[in-house]
C-alpha cells in the first residue's frame, strides 16, 4: 500500500488514468464471475452510488449555467449580428472576416495581447514557483511574514494604484522626483501617457500583483510533498538541491505545477483591468489596447454583441491552445 | 562519505551554503520589490500635507497624522447611500458566496475524488478545461443569462454566480487526493458510514487547509471585486465601491491612499489570521499507513 501511494505522489499523471483501469478490471471480474455486461455492471455502480451525483448535482448545475452554456452562446452568437434590442441575425463568418481582415485595431489589441502574455505569464510563472520553493525552507515564522509579503499586493485589490504615486506624471512623483535629483532629467515624465514607458509599466505592475493564488497553492503543494522521498533520494545519490527539485519535487507536485500553469496564462490573456486604472481607457495610440478592451468596447460602447462574441472566441483560443501547450510541456518535467 | 550540513542540530540533505546564500539574496531582492510600494502607499497615508510636496517625496514620515483618515471619514459620512450599508453589502455577498462555494465545491470534490461514480472522469475534465477560461469568454453570456433568469439588480446575482467556482473545487479536489487516504474512507464504508456523513466527519475535518485557502481566495475576490458590474443601484453595492467613487472624487494624494490602506488591511488581517491555521493544519493530516 505504502509503495502505491508512493508510485501515485511521484506521478500524479497516473491518478487520472489508474481508475478506468480499475473499472475495466472490475468489469472483467464481474462478468467473467457473474456473467453481467459491462454497461450493466456500470448500471449497478450508479445505482450502488447514487450519493455521488446528489453530492455533484448542485455543481454541475451552477456550472452548466455559468460556465458550459455561455461558451456555447458566445460560440454561437459569434456567427451572428446581434444587438441585444432585435433577434440574432445569421450572418456566417461575417464577424471573423471582419475581425481579421478589416479591423486594425483588432491586430494592434491582438499584438499587445501576446506581448503581456508572452512576457507576464511565464514570467509570473517561474517567479511564483521559485519564491515559493525558496520559501519553503525557512523557519515557519519566517515563512509565514514572507509569504505575506508576496502575495500582499495580490491580495489587496487596488493597491496596485500606488504606482500611480509612484510614477506620477508630475515633480511631486517618487519616480520623477529620484530622476530629477540625479539629474538624469529636466521636466518630469508623464509615465502613464508617454507610449514608451506604458507597455513596460504594466508589465512591471502585473508581475508585482501576480503572485496570487498559484503562488499559494505552490507553497502549500511543497509542503505536502513526502519528506521521506527526500531521504531516499539522497540515498540514492541526488546531490544537490537542483537535482531533488528536478527529480524528486517537481514531479511529485506535477498537478498543482499544472494548475498554477493556467492560472498564470488565463491571468496573462485576461489582462487589460490594470491597463485601464493605470494608463485612461483607451491608452495614450491604444499601445496598450488587449484583446479584453477591444471586446468590451464592441460590447459596452457598440453593443455589437455578435462582434465581441466573435472577439471573445479568439481569446477562448488563444487560452486554450497554450494551455494545451503548456499541459504537453508540463508532461516532460522529471523524465 | 559526503558531509552532512546541519540546521539547528538536524541534518540537512543536498544544501550548499553558496547556495542557501545566493537564495537569501535573491529572497531580499524580490522582498524589497513587493514590500516598498506598499510601504511607500502606507507612508503616503499617514503623510501630512506640507510633506506631500516634497521633491523628491521622503521615503518617510516626519510628521505622521492622521489627517487623511479623518478627511477620508468626512467625505464617507456625505456619501449618498450611508456607509454601513456598504459595509452591510460586502458582508452579506461574501458569506453568502463563500458558504455557498465552500458547501457545494467541496461535495463535489468528494464524490468526483472519493466516491468514484461512473463518469466522474468526464466531468472533472471538464472542470479542468473550464479553469482555462477566463471570466472575459463567459462574460457576454452571462449578461445574457442573467436576463433570461430577471436577476438583474439583484443580490443573487453578485452571490450565485461565485458558486460555479471552478477553482475552489479544483483545489479542494487536489487536497482530498493528497491528503486523504482511500483506505480511511474504505474502513469508514466497510463500518457502514453513508456518504454524506463520511464527506462531514471524515473529510472534511482533514482538508481543513484546502477549505481555508478557498474561503480566502473567495473572500478575497467579493472584496476586491465588489458586486457584479449588472448591479446599477447604489443599495446594492459594495463597500469597494464606495471607496472607489470616494478616491476618484477627492483626487488628492492622501485621502486616496488612505482609502487604499483601508481596502488592502482587511484581505491583508484575514489572511494573516488564517494562514497562521493553514501552515499549522497542513502538518497534521493524520493516519499514515
Amino acid at each position: 500500500m505504502s509503495d502505491n501511494a508512493a508510485v501515485k505522489q511521484l506521478d500524479e499523471d497516473v491518478v487520472e488514468e489508474t481508475p478506468v483501469e480499475e473499472t475495466e478490471e472490475n468489469t472483467g471480474n464481474g462478468s467473467s464471475g457473474k456473467g453481467i455486461s459491462r454497461w450493466e455492471y456500470t448500471k449497478r455502480e450508479m445505482k450502488q452510488k447514487w450519493a455521488g451525483y446528489v453530492m455533484v448535482g448542485p455543481f454541475l448545475l451552477m456550472f452548466t449555467v455559468f460556465t458550459i452554456l455561455p461558451v456555447f452562446v458566445s460560440f454561437l452568437l459569434s456567427f451572428t449580428n446581434f444587438n441585444m434590442l432585435e433577434l440574432p441575425e445569421f450572418a456566417m463568418f461575417d464577424n471573423y472576416i471582419r475581425l481579421f481582415l478589416e479591423d486594425d485595431l483588432f491586430l494592434t489589441a491582438f499584438q499587445n495581447t501576446m506581448i503581456f502574455a508572452i512576457t507576464t505569464g511565464p514570467l509570473s510563472y517561474i517567479l511564483s514557483f521559485l519564491l515559493a520553493w525558496f520559501i519553503n525552507e525557512l523557519a515557519p515564522k519566517i515563512r509565514s511574514l514572507v509569504t505575506f509579503i508576496f502575495y500582499g499586493p495580490s491580495i489587496s485589490g487596488s493597491a496596485y494604484l500606488v504606482w500611480k504615486l509612484i510614477f506620477q506624471g508630475d515633480i511631486y512623483g517618487l519616480a520623477n522626483g529620484l530622476l530629477m535629483k540625479m539629474g538624469l532629467i529636466t521636466k518630469p515624465i508623464v509615465f502613464f501617457q508617454d507610449t514608451t514607458y506604458i507597455v513596460p509599466l504594466c508589465i512591471i505592475v502585473a508581475i508585482w500583483t501576480s503572485l496570487g493564488t498559484a503562488f499559494l497553492s505552490f507553497i502549500a503543494g511543497l509542503q505536502g510533498v513526502d519528506k521521506s522521498l527526500y531521504e531516499a533520494g539522497a540515498v540514492d545519490g541526488v546531490r544537490n538541491r537542483w537535482q531533488e527539485l528536478w527529480y524528486i519535487t517537481l514531479p511529485s507536485m506535477k498537478s498543482i505545477l499544472m494548475f498554477g500553469a493556467v492560472l498564470a496564462i488565463t491571468g496573462a490573456f485576461g489582462f487589460g483591468g490594470v491597463v485601464n486604472n493605470l494608463c485612461g481607457n483607451p491608452s495614450t495610440d491604444y499601445v496598450a489596447w488587449t484583446l479584453q478592451h477591444h471586446m468590451a468596447d464592441y460590447l459596452n460602447a457598440r453593443y455589437e454583441v455578435g462582434y465581441a462574441s466573435c472577439i471573445s472566441i479568439v481569446l477562448f483560443f488563444l487560452m486554450f491552445g497554450s494551455n494545451l501547450l503548456i499541459k504537453n510541456a508540463l508532461g516532460k518535467v522529471g523524465r | 562519505m559526503k558531509k552532512l550540513r546541519t540546521r539547528k542540530h538536524s541534518v540537512v540533505l543536498n544544501r550548499s551554503v553558496g547556495g542557501d546564500t545566493v537564495i537569501t539574496v535573491v529572497l531580499c531582492i524580490f522582498g524589497i520589490f513587493m514590500f516598498s510600494p506598499t510601504y511607500y502607499l502606507i507612508i503616503t497615508a499617514f503623510k501630512p500635507i506640507g510633506e506631500m510636496f516634497l521633491t523628491p517625496p521622503n521615503f518617510y514620515v516626519i510628521r505622521p497624522t492622521m489627517q487623511n483618515f479623518i478627511d477620508l471619514f468626512a467625505s464617507m459620512t456625505s456619501t449618498w447611500v450611508p456607509l454601513s450599508r456598504y459595509i452591510f453589502n460586502t458582508i452579506y455577498i461574501s458569506l453568502g458566496a463563500t458558504v455557498g462555494c465552500l458547501i457545494i465545491g467541496s461535495m463535489a470534490a468528494y464524490a468526483i475524488s472519493k466516491v468514484r461514480f461512473p463518469g466522474y472522469n468526464v466531468v472533472f475534465q471538464l472542470i479542468v478545461y473550464s479553469l482555462m477560461i477566463s471570466s472575459t469568454v463567459t462574460g457576454i453570456a452571462h449578461f445574457l443569462v442573467f436576463v433570461a433568469l430577471k436577476w438583474l439588480n439583484t443580490y443573487t446575482i453578485s452571490i450565485v454566480p461565485m458558486w460555479a467556482s471552478t477553482l475552489g473545487l479544483y483545489l479542494m479536489k487536489n487536497f482530498i487526493d493528497s491528503n486523504v487516504p482511500d483506505s480511511m474512507i474504505e474502513a469508514a464504508r466497510i463500518e457502514g458510514c453513508s456518504e454524506f456523513r463520511i464527506y462531514l466527519t471524515i473529510v472534511m475535518p482533514l482538508v481543513k487547509p484546502a477549505w481555508l485557502t478557498l474561503m480566502i481566495t473567495v473572500f478575497q475576490n467579493v472584496w476586491n471585486v465588489g458586486a457584479s458590474s449588472y448591479v446599477y443601484s447604489e443599495n446594492l453595492k459594495t463597500f469597494d465601491n464606495a471607496i472607489n467613487s470616494i478616491i476618484s472624487a477627492s483626487g488628492t494624494q492622501g485621502a486616496g491612499s488612505a482609502a487604499a490602506v483601508i481596502m488592502m488591511s482587511v484581505p491583508i488581517i484575514v489572511f494573516i489570521i488564517t494562514q497562521s491555521q493553514i501552515v499549522e493544519t497542513m502538518g497534521s493530516s493524520g493516519m499514515k499507513d
